[in-house]
């Protein structure tokens, strides 16, 4: 091995090693332009889906589309209770899941022993997060439609999908708990402060921006459900906005939903329409959260 | 530490014995922390000096806090403890209604048949309970989206994490999330009206209702999934073990690939699995795209119904409760938890064994 | 910046390996290395000692171009192997890296097998000869076999932090180069361990030329034959090892090995 002659510099020996780096490189190359193509793959195949539904059901939108009700004419269909429907269902869950989820999440990086039941619940949470939404819409079946006796209404769905955005609120709230330094309650004990106290003035404050942003995206992802809700019984036909809690009631998602179900061309485009209304509220949802977090996120 | 405030005040420090309490003028009610700098510097502009001298009054700890105080912090604690409760008891909510209903069905239908029958027809006369073309159905088109994402989500992975440039990989991963973020239905539709004449154009014996548009599109959905996770996996694989494949003469794209990927393994197929489970789970692409014709096939030109499309269907059709369609529902709803669930956890256990390898 | 007479600077005898000539190296605004010029003898033992963030450590990994995965890093001048430069344009690093080999400060096994650790540097450069052979004459070199012939299937992190360095080494020496740099190799180790990595470079001068930086100067006197002392990113003092502890020419090189500094 070491005492040949061998020539020397670069273009030396390269003994019993076949090399060829210069392949090997050019290969690398190759691959590397392939994962680049495959990441752009995705956003192009999303591109496709955001100009097809434009061009499908752009038309289609206007101020009659928000304001009418549903007819069995395309001509004459709105989205308005669809869109009336949606809101009440998200501030019911938004009221049920927030303090909850917060709740939770607060109980968890500050009170909890670091013990088995913490484990257990932290996995729990996990799983929770991974349960199908189908399956929600079942638990809401049983336990809110039925034994709690709330009906096919707008307050079952609110409870059913609070319970399926939970996981996301407490982890999101957990990590923005997490994130706040501890020197921040050491401070604080060390005025005397009650631990409650030091929650609520210290920890708090500086957790809510990204507990916040993580509420509003599972809050946009709720409104985007339709599985769970055909359970609980959003209905196919609803003329009128829910006047109350305990009104029937559709959801955007659900409408459209039926919309592309019908045969005919011209409810495909109507669905279409809806589909870009509720691409905007997600929009604009995204983009609160996002300027939320941008806006208040403090170096620390 | 749960009551809040620590009990100092019961031994005297030195010798260990109780501390006799003393009277003082606010027994009832302990400062609060304001108050009490308040009492150390007092507002008194004419002795700047007496502002900083040792308050007046009674030395030593004095009271406690106040009952009200302390009541209040035990209470908050068992709110957010039962707050808590809740996670545990909508696992256990699940559980229940899924099973009560479930095992009232396997009362009239046995689970061997339920589970080996090849025939689901529960409206015909006599009806079939055999779940296995349900099952068949949604494992087609999960394994249609893994062909897609898996594949496509890992190069994407080792993209950002082994040659973009922060500012790229900061435009490009939301960009990506928002794939995530597309509601299920929008992606339905979309399978539907573009996707399944698009593959028609190609192959006109695909029927409309078929498996194979579904099972794209919702491999293009979790995309993210596979992608986002898997990235954080190969991120986590420490600097120093690049640099060393790197000294020994190999590649970029050979340091990324054996050795990089390798060591992120238990991750990145932690991720598949995640991402599988969440497509078996799906709802609203399937029941738009694929059909509700329950069979055994692997064809994926041809219509199926996944458990998830049954499930929606059935409910939706408003079955009456106590009927054995209504608990057809929760028998199959439960399969499909249990089928999630089992990957979920194995998800996690393959995760756990990625934990140790940096030990 | 005070000159430094060029006596202070000695030119070893023999064939030169590797040599810098005016090399600098820009890490973004940052001028890490001002224009250094050095030649390493054919299998002697170089020391390059110094400070904290005197360039010691970005001077070595020029010889391998492993400065060429810092983002922002600049080089201007020449490093040259056996006469060629080594950043020429059509030179192609991963070529360099497996004739110029690196151990690093903290061990750094792969989450394999023994025997998969030391085989992929073959692997990747395309080894024709039996590859049990090669392993086995690699950890030999690198005094791990005796401890390790039995188990060269389990997996390597769970050595001791001395053996995983040696087996660093005798992955390094897998794809048979004919330099070996070191950074450090043994500051994260105990003593114990120490001493066996300063028994192997003993042994390794003989087949290779060995590079290692250090900062520990007792490991620098016992180990190496020629010592190079840079400070603030250039190089002060080069010569053989014993006279420059014992006889320093530069005031700072005497500041620094008495410990006045550092």
């Amino acid at each position: 091995m070491s005492d040949e002659q061998k020539p020397r510099g670069l273009a030396g020996a390269a003994g019993l090693f076949n090399t060829r780096h210069q392949f090997r490189t050019r290969m690398g190359t190759v691959f590397a332009v392939l994962c680049f193509c495959a990441t752009m793959a995705g956003i192009f195949v999303l591109g496709v889906l955001l100009v097809d539904i434009w061009r499908d059901g752009a038309h289609r939108l206007s101020l009659d589309f928000l304001r009418s009700g549903q007819s069995r004419f395309a001509n004459r269909t709105g989205i308005k209770p669809a869109l009336y429907g949606s809101l009440w269902v998200l501030v019911i869950t938004a009221i049920v899941s927030f303090p909850l989820g917060v709740g939770t999440a607060i109980w968890l990086e500050e009170y909890a022993p670091m013990n088995r039941w913490k484990k257990l619940i932290q996995t729990n949470i996990a799983n929770l997060a991974g349960v199908p939404s189908i399956v929600y819409g079942m638990l809401g079946l049983a336990i809110f439609v039925r034994a709690a006796g709330m009906g096919r209404s707008v307050l079952a769905a609110g409870f059913t999908l609070a319970l399926l955005i939970l996981p996301v609120i407490i982890i999101a709230s957990q990590e923005a708990v997490r994130a706040v330094p501890n020197t921040i309650r050491l401070g604080a004990y060390a005025l005397g402060a009650t631990r409650w106290e030091m929650i609520r003035y210290h920890v708090l404050p500086i957790a809510l921006p990204g507990i916040l942003t993580g509420t509003i995206l599972a809050l946009s992802r709720a409104i985007g459900e339709a599985a769970p809700l055909i359970v609980v019984g959003a209905l196919a036909f609803v003329p009128l906005p829910p006047r109350g809690p305990l009104d029937e009631f559709t959801v955007i998602p659900i409408q459209i939903f039926n919309w592309v179900s019908k045969p005919q061309r011209e409810f495909h485009e109507i669905a279409a329409a809806g589909s870009i209304v509720l691409l905007i509220v997600l929009l604009t949802l995204n983009a609160a959260a996002i300027y939320l977090r941008n806006r208040y996120s403090k170096k620390w | 530490m749960k009551s809040g405030r620590p009990q100092l005040r019961s031994k005297d420090p030195v010798s260990g014995a109780p501390r006799e309490r003393r009277v003082t003028e606010d027994t009832e009610a302990g400062p609060t922390p304001a108050e009490a700098a308040a009492r150390v510097m007092p507002q008194s502009p004419a002795a700047p000096a007496a502002g900083f001298a040792p308050r007046p009054g009674p030395r030593g700890l004095g009271a406690p806090a106040s009952g009200a105080r302390r009541r209040k912090e035990r209470v908050i604690s068992a709110v957010l403890l039962a707050f808590s409760a809740v996670s545990i008891l909508t696992t256990v909510g699940i559980v229940f209604a899924l099973a009560r209903e479930a095992f009232a069905f396997f009362r009239e239908v046995s689970v061997f048949e339920f589970l080996t029958g090849t025939e689901w027809t529960p409206l015909f006369r006599p009806p079939q309970f055999g779940v296995l073309p349900l099952i068949a159905g949604s494992v087609l088109i999960a394994a249609g989206a893994a062909v897609v994402a898996l594949p496509i989500g890992l190069a994407a992975a080792i993209y950002l994490s082994e040659y973009a440039h922060d500012r790229v990989r900061r435009i490009i991963k939301p960009i990506l999330e928002v794939l995530a973020g597309v509601p299920t239905v929008v992606y339905g539709y979309f399978a539907l009206t573009f996707v399944t004449p698009l593959l028609r154009s190609i192959w006109p014996e695909i029927e409309v209702f078929n498996a194979a548009s579904a099972a794209l599109v919702m491999g293009i959905m979790i995309i993210p999934m596979v992608s986002s996770l898997s990235e954080d996996a190969l991120s986590a694989v420490p600097r120093a073990l690049r640099e060393g494949a790197y000294a020994l003469g190999a590649t970029r794209f050979e340091v990324a690939a054996r050795t990089v990927v390798p060591a992120a393994l238990s991750g990145i197929i932690a991720s598949f699995i995640l991402a599988i489970s969440r497509a078996i789970g799906e709802t609203m692409i399937v029941t738009i795209a694929a059909g509700l014709t329950p069979k055994l096939t692997l064809n994926p030109f041809e219509s199926v119904e996944t458990m998830t499309a049954y499930i929606a269907s059935t409910a939706a059709g408003d079955v009456p409760h106590g009927t054995v369609e209504y608990q057809t529902i929760f028998a199959v709803a439960l399969t499909l938890f249990a089928i999630t669930l089992l990957m979920n956890i194995i998800s996690n256990i393959v995760l756990a064994k990625y934990r140790e390898v940096y030990e | 910046m005070v000159a430094t007479s060029t006596s202070s600077i000695i030119d070893p005898p023999g064939e030169i390996e590797l040599e810098a000539r005016d090399l600098s190296v820009y890490y973004g605004e940052s001028h890490a290395l001002k224009s250094v010029s050095i030649k390493i003898p054919d299998r002697k033992v170089v020391a390059f000692i110094g400070p904290s963030g005197c360039g010691k450590s970005t001077l070595l990994r020029c010889f391998n171009r492993m400065n060429d995965l810092v983002p922002g890093a600049r080089i201007e001048g020449e490093a040259l192997f056996q006469g060629d430069n080594l950043y020429g344009s059509d030179v192609d690093a991963v070529e360099v890296r497996r004739r110029i080999g690196m151990v690093f400060q903290k061990p750094n096994p792969f989450p394999k097998t023994i025997y998969e650790n030391v085989a992929f540097g073959p692997r990747i450069n395309g080894y024709r000869g039996r590859m049990d052979d090669l392993v086995e004459r690699s950890l030999r070199a690198a005094a791990l076999w005796d401890e390790v012939k039995d188990r060269l299937n389990s997996s390597a992190l769970a050595l001791s932090g001395g053996q995983q360095q040696r087996l660093c080494i005798a992955r390094a020496l897998a794809v048979q180069p004919e330099v070996i740099l070191m950074d450090e190799p043994a500051s994260a180790l105990d003593p114990i361990a120490t001493q066996k990595i300063e028994d192997l470079i003993y042994e390794l001068k003989q087949n290779y030329t060995v590079v290692i930086v250090t900062h520990n100067m007792q490991q620098a006197a016992r180990v190496s034959d020629y010592t190079a002392f840079l400070y603030m990113g250039e190089l002060i003092e080069y010569g053989p090892t014993q006279q420059l502890f014992t006889n320093p020419r530069e005031e700072r090189t005497e500041s620094y090995i008495t410990g006045r500094f550092g």
